[in-house]
Order: structure tokens, then C-alpha cells, then sequence
């Protein structure tokens, strides 16, 4: 191998980051904040444009570098700190520094004047870290850490405005759930461990490989429980109830985590451990039975939001689920490829939608948008450029993505087809809501008059140009190229059909698809405005269902929330902790309350009284220097009882 | 020897002496009420111990004892100073002398 690529500075640039900003920042001027915020991520990129270099010589891959010292070291056991670059933590890193990077410029303009600002910043980087952790970390634990660190940032800055209650509880939400998706997720780690011995990728995948009559069994168990896992942070069903909520974040925030990075943690994993899924076949199934339904249930209540944020979050739910069902087909390099160009338009959509709300003053309520397309024009042009990405019309980026999962689905054995029906639904439903939004925010009339919007400060206009220039041409290189690339990270997925043009039959078909879900919306939101509102009480019962979101929230409050507080309340709190604890320190309280109500005749301040029990103290004193003591307590008590004389 | 004891009264008078001069300190400390008797009292105590003191370097030729007594003695007077000037305080601020009186640490 050639020199030290030096990976460990990808994680520990952001970090230093977060510790001076954390520590210093709120101390120290702005402009020191900003460039040590922005610095961090831009070190990170660097080393990884640097690290490209590996891919084009004749070096070993994947690269690994390790920490000279042991992890864990505890009898068979061993543990590294190892970073692991192949193709696939190559792509997510550029992904993950690069948008991070325009994130964190765009953040400079969106977050100015907040008094929270180097806070802000330092989370930000905290979260860089932590993610680029993950996606280096060459065994399960590390990845793990990394893991649970996007957990702690991902709560940290959706209550990053903590004062307003609305906020503090949906990070609470969002670290719960979280929490339950991790359950799996470890048990998943302990049972590699116990089946494996081992937890590096590397091993287990040689294994496997030299095993290749082991399927199912222990490893459909081990996958369903990084399915889990993989559910709570990518919010799928039946998790996926944070995600809306956690738009209470700062908008750059919901770009960077909860759209183009951390939620897609998830997809990453499975495409990370694609071969304990390939051996685990039914495991596969319930992934890809997961992503469809997740992928047009998201989409469905993605209809009716009329918060431009909870819009893009329902779609980003769906979205997810298009790579759970690629996943699910085995097809990771499709999955990959659509995490990527999901990422370039999901994280320009959220910024130019933190635009919008930043050019009305904080205004999110798309029925009181309108109008906007003259008033911000860049906004609306990288706006538009994002919608028909994620619509999915040639020959934007979104396109080739998930006409790659569409194709994968199609061929993939008995039931490809109705999970590529699931897929085609949804696209219509997301050209629809996406138009429906397009429509709403920026054509027709102005619904507030008294607000004047202005463009937002170049700061946040060019991460939206550099973006929107991603989002129309990142899917150009093609799916194929791409698989081809990742094949050595996650396996060829040889999909050959015998129709001919097969391919471009369902690109046609995709395309027509989401040109009916954009002339819908034409209809109903530019042509006749009146007409949704129609439709919505010509359907009050289905309306009412969307708007409410399938009540799955007020499902698990009664399911699972409120038996847990009636539980805590009755029996945690009332039996266990005011009954025995709390009666036990009673207990002991009025010990020394009653003790002390006795003793303190002693102290009565008369100061002859003390004297008489100093002079007594003296004179047992005296008396007891007097006695001649044994070894033996009973022969002592008989002199003292005889009197000292006896002893003579 | 020498000394002052072998010249015809014994030990046993010189201590009981000290023990008759103790006693009386403590029963005068026990039982006055006023507060310089008490305080007379305690040197009444003091002295009786410096006598014994005595008596012993005497009776075992050491000097240590003699010492002790200065030690005594210089610690009496420090405390005669403050001991006295507390007591008008004490007067200054309650107008008594009386210990029963003086009963502000009572619970």
C-alpha cells in the first residue's frame, strides 16, 4: 500500500470542530464560529476527494486503517478502531462531507442572528463526526457508535429551540423511537457475535463465503433484528413516526439529517451487511414488503400536509422506502444510487423550502404561500429543478434512480411485480404532492399580502445553485456504471431480462406516470384551486384519514404511550417509588426525627447542666481508669459488681 | 532527697489538698449562678491540678511538672483576659450575671 490516506481525519476534523465551538464559540466573535464551522467539514472533504486516489491506483482495497491499540480485548474476543474505505463508504462519505459542507454554508445565511448560533455549529459538526464514524467503521461496534452519536445529534438539534415545548418533545419522540429501532439492532450485534465470533465486516463476509450452504436460520434472525435497527433510524414502518415530527429542527438541519445523511443510515447498513441479507432470503422479502408499503403509505399521507416542512418529510419517509424496496430486491448499487441523487434534491428541496419560509419571515403554511415565483427567483428555479428530479422526469436525476429500483423490482421473481405496482403508485403520488406543493408556494396569488418576501443572502442561494445543478445531472453517470463501480462493496446484481426493451418500456411508463400525477396538480391547484376542496368533501371520511395520517400516532398513544404512563403512574410511581422507597426513607427520617426530639433535652443551654455532665463524664472516666480490666469481659463485670476490692 | 517533702508532711497531704481545693472548684462551678464565681471557680480547679502538678516534680525530682505549671499558669492569664472581658459583654448585652440566664443555645 501506498502512503497513509489519513481517514481519521474525515471524523476527527468535525470533532475538533464541535469541541471548539461547543467550548469557546459562544465566547468568542462570529466570524471565528463560522470558519471554524465551516473548516471542519471542508478538511473532512478534502481528505476524502484525497482519498479518491486509492480507487485509481493500484492500491489494496478496501483500506483499512487501524488503531494501533485494541478496542476490546477480552479473552477470544477482539475489537479494533478500524476505518474501512471501499466504494461504498466512499460514496456515502462524499455524499455526507460534500452536501454536508453546503449545508453548513447554507446554514451560515438561515442560522445568522440566532443566539444559538455556535451551539448550532458545534452540533452540526458533532454530527459530521459521528456520521463519517459510521460509514468508515470497519466491525459492527464502531459502526454502532457511530450509530447512536447521529441518534444524540439528530435529538440535540431537533430540540435545538428547546424553549419551545413542541420542539423538546419531538426530540424526545425522535430518541425514543430511535431507541427501540437500537434494541433490535444490538441484539443483532449479540447474535453475530455468538454465531460469528467476530463482529469486522471483513471476517464475516469470509465466512460466509466459505460457507456458502448456510442460509436462513440464526442469519434470517440476526438480519430481521439489523431490519429493525435499520427501521428506527430510517423510519420505516412501523417507526417512521419521529421523522414528521422532528421538522421542528432548524430547516438545514432536516436537509442534512433527516433528509440526505443520518436517515439514510439505515439503507446504508443493509447494503453494508448485503451479504448476511443475501443469505437470509426471507429476510429480504420482509425488507422489501417493509419499503413498499412504507413507500406509498408516506406518500399517501404526504397528500394532505399543508406544512411545506411535514411535505418534504412524508416524501423523504417515502423516498426511504424506494430503497428499502431496491434493498429488498437486492439491489443495493440501486439503492446506493438513489440514496445519492436522493440526497442532492431531498437536501435542495428542504433548503429551498427554508428559502421560502426565510424569504415570509417563518411562515410554513403552504396555504398562506403563493405567488412566490417572481418575488424569489432563484429559489424557484433550483425549487423547480428539485421537484422534477424527485418526480422523476428525464433527464433530471431522480429519473435514473428510481428507474433503476422500478426495473430491479419488476424482475425480482414471483411477486416483482406488485411490489413495481406499489413503486408506480407512489411515484404518482409523489409527482402529485410534489406539484401540489410547487403550485401552492409559488404560483397564483399572494395569500398573505402584507408580507413582503425578499431572496435570501447568497450565502444560502449557492449551496441551492450547486445543488440544483446535482440534482439535474448526478444521475447521469448512470446505474449501470454505478452498480458496476459498487459491485466489489455490495455485489453484482445481474438483472437481465428476456423482453426486449423491457427497460425503457418502464421508463416510459414511469415518466407517463408521474406527467399524470404533475397534471393533477396542475388541475386542482392552478387551474381550478376550487376543485381540491371539492374533492376533499366530496371524501370527507378518506380526507379525514390522510390529514390525520392513518391516526398511527393516536394508535401508539393509546396502544403503547399511555398504558407505559398509566403503568409508571400507578404502579412505578405511586407503589414502587412514594410506597417502598419513599416509605422507607420516611422510615428513616422519622428515626432521626424522633431520636432527635429525645436527645435534645441534653441541649438545654443551661451551662451548669453541661458542667455536671462533663464532671460526670470525668468521674465514669476516672472510675473506669481505676478498674483493673481483664481480657475477659465476664471476670471484669464480677469485680465491678463485687466492687474493686474483691480482686485483692 | 532534699526535698520539701521529705521534711515531715507527706504526699498524701499535699493531694489531698489538691483534691479538696478540685473539689471545691467544681462544686462552686456546679452550683453558683454567678458567673464570675463560676469563673473563679474554674481557676480554683486550675490551681488545685498546679499544686498536684508540683508536688509530683517534687516528689520525683522532675522538672517537667515545674514547666507544666508555667504552661498553666500563662494559659490561666490568657483566659482570665478573655474570659473576663466576655463576661462584660455578656453584662453589657443582658444586664446579668446569672448563667441560668444566659441560656441562648437552648434549642
Amino acid at each position: 500500500m501506498n502512503a497513509s490516506l489519513h481517514l481519521w481525519l474525515i471524523p476527527l476534523a468535525p470533532f475538533a470542530g464541535f469541541v471548539l465551538n461547543g467550548l469557546l464559540g459562544s465566547r468568542l466573535p462570529r466570524w471565528f464560529t463560522t470558519s471554524v464551522g465551516l473548516l471542519a467539514p471542508l478538511v473532512s472533504f478534502v481528505v476524502v476527494i484525497n482519498s479518491i486516489r486509492a480507487f485509481t491506483g493500484a492500491a489494496q482495497l478496501p483500506y483499512v486503517e487501524t488503531c494501533p491499540h485494541p478496542w476490546i480485548s477480552v479473552g477470544s474476543l477482539h475489537i479494533d478502531f478500524s476505518l474501512v474505505l471501499d466504494q461504498l463508504s466512499l460514496v456515502m462519505l462524499l455524499v455526507i462531507t460534500g452536501v454536508g459542507f453546503l449545508i453548513h454554508i447554507y446554514s451560515v445565511g438561515y442560522m445568522r442572528g440566532d443566539p444559538g448560533y455556535a451551539r448550532y455549529f458545534s452540533f452540526l459538526n458533532l454530527f459530521l463526526f459521528f456520521m463519517s464514524t459510521l460509514v468508515l467503521a470497519g466491525n459492527a461496534l464502531v459502526l454502532f457508535v457511530g450509530w447512536e452519536g447521529v441518534g444524540l445529534a439528530s435529538y440535540l438539534l431537533i430540540g435545538f429551540w428547546f424553549q419551545r415545548d413542541v420542539a423538546a418533545n419531538a426530540g424526545k419522540k425522535a430518541f425514543i423511537v430511535n431507541r427501540v429501532g437500537d434494541f433490535g439492532f444490538l441484539i443483532g450485534i449479540f447474535l453475530l457475535l455468538s454465531n460469528f465470533g467476530t463482529l469486522a465486516f471483513s471476517e464475516i463476509s469470509a465466512k460466509l463465503a466459505g460457507n456458502p450452504a448456510w442460509q436462513g436460520g440464526a442469519l434470517t434472525l440476526i438480519c430481521l433484528c439489523l431490519l429493525f435497527g435499520a427501521a428506527g433510524k430510517s423510519a420505516q414502518l412501523p417507526l417512521y413516526v419521529w421523522l414528521p415530527d422532528a421538522m421542528e429542527g432548524p430547516t438545514p438541519v432536516s436537509a442534512l439529517i433527516h433528509a440526505a445523511t443520518m436517515v439514510t443510515a439505515g439503507v446504508y447498513l443493509v447494503a453494508r451487511t448485503h451479504f448476511l441479507f443475501d443469505h437470509a432470503p426471507a429476510a429480504l422479502a420482509v425488507i422489501a414488503v417493509v419499503g413498499a408499503a412504507t413507500a406509498i403509505f408516506a406518500a399517501a399521507m404526504g397528500l394532505v400536509q399543508n406544512d411545506i416542512k411535514r411535505v418534504l418529510a412524508y416524501s423523504t419517509i417515502s423516498q426511504l422506502g424506494y430503497m428499502f424496496l431496491a434493498c429488498g430486491v437486492a439491489a443495493y448499487s440501486a439503492a446506493i444510487f438513489h440514496l445519492v441523487t436522493h440526497a442532492f434534491f431531498k437536501a435542495l428541496l428542504f433548503l429551498a423550502a427554508g428559502s421560502v419560509i426565510h424569504a415570509l419571515g417563518g411562515e410554513q403554511d403552504l396555504r398562506k404561500m403563493g405567488g412566490l415565483r417572481k418575488k424569489i427567483p432563484i429559489t424557484f428555479w433550483t425549487m423547480t429543478a428539485a421537484v422534477f428530479a424527485i418526480a422523476g422526469f428525464f433527464p433530471f436525476s431522480g429519473f435514473f434512480s428510481k428507474d433503476a429500483i422500478l426495473y430491479a423490482a419488476f424482475l425480482s421473481g414471483r411477486n416483482g411485480q406488485i411490489l413495481w405496482f406499489v413503486g408506480l403508485v407512489t411515484a404518482l403520488l409523489t409527482s402529485f404532492y410534489m406539484f401540489r406543493l410547487w403550485y401552492m408556494a409559488f404560483f397564483g396569488e399572494a395569500r398573505s399580502p402584507d408580507v413582503h418576501p425578499h431572496e435570501s443572502p447568497w450565502s444560502m442561494l449557492a449551496p441551492l445553485v450547486i445543488l440544483a445543478v446535482l440534482s439535474i445531472g448526478g444521475g447521469w453517470v448512470g446505474a449501470e456504471r454505478f452498480g458496476a463501480f459498487l459491485a466489489p462493496s455490495v455485489g453484482e446484481h445481474a438483472a437481465l431480462s428476456t423482453i426486449p426493451h423491457l427497460e425503457l418500456i418502464l421508463s416510459i411508463v414511469a415518466v407517463l406516470v408521474a406527467l399524470e400525477g404533475w397534471l393533477i396538480a396542475d388541475k386542482l391547484y392552478r387551474r381550478r384551486p376550487e376543485r381540491a376542496a371539492q374533492w376533499a368533501a366530496a371524501l370527507p371520511w378518506g380526507y379525514k384519514i390522510l390529514l390525520n395520517k392513518f391516526y398511527v400516532d393516536e394508535f401508539y398513544s393509546a396502544v403503547l404511550v399511555k398504558p407505559l404512563l398509566a403503568v409508571s403512574k400507578f404502579f412505578l410511581d405511586w407503589v414502587v417509588d412514594k410506597g417502598i422507597l419513599g416509605g422507607f426513607a420516611w422510615l428513616l427520617a422519622g428515626i432521626a426525627t424522633y431520636a432527635g426530639m429525645i436527645l435534645q433535652r441534653w441541649q438545654s443551654g443551661n451551662l451548669r447542666s453541661y458542667a455536671a455532665w462533663l464532671a460526670a463524664a470525668a468521674a465514669v472516666l476516672l472510675l473506669f481508669l481505676l478498674i483493673p480490666w481483664h481480657a475477659d469481659w465476664a471476670a471484669s463485670l464480677h469485680i465491678i459488681l463485687k466492687g474493686a476490692g474483691a480482686e485483692r | 532527697m532534699s526535698s520539701a517533702l521529705s521534711q515531715g508532711v507527706p504526699l498524701s497531704a499535699y493531694l489531698l489538698l489538691s483534691a479538696v481545693l478540685f473539689a471545691l472548684g467544681v462544686v462552686g462551678f456546679l452550683i453558683k449562678r454567678n458567673l464570675i464565681t463560676v469563673f473563679l471557680s474554674i481557676e480554683l480547679m486550675l490551681n488545685a491540678v498546679n499544686l498536684s502538678f508540683v508536688t509530683f516534680a517534687c516528689q520525683w525530682h522532675a522538672v517537667k511538672g515545674q514547666i507544666f505549671v508555667f504552661f498553666v499558669m500563662m494559659v490561666a492569664a490568657a483566659e482570665a483576659a478573655v474570659g473576663l472581658a466576655i463576661i462584660i459583654a455578656v453584662y453589657r448585652a443582658r444586664a446579668t450575671l446569672s448563667v441560668d440566664r444566659i441560656d441562648l443555645m437552648k434549642l
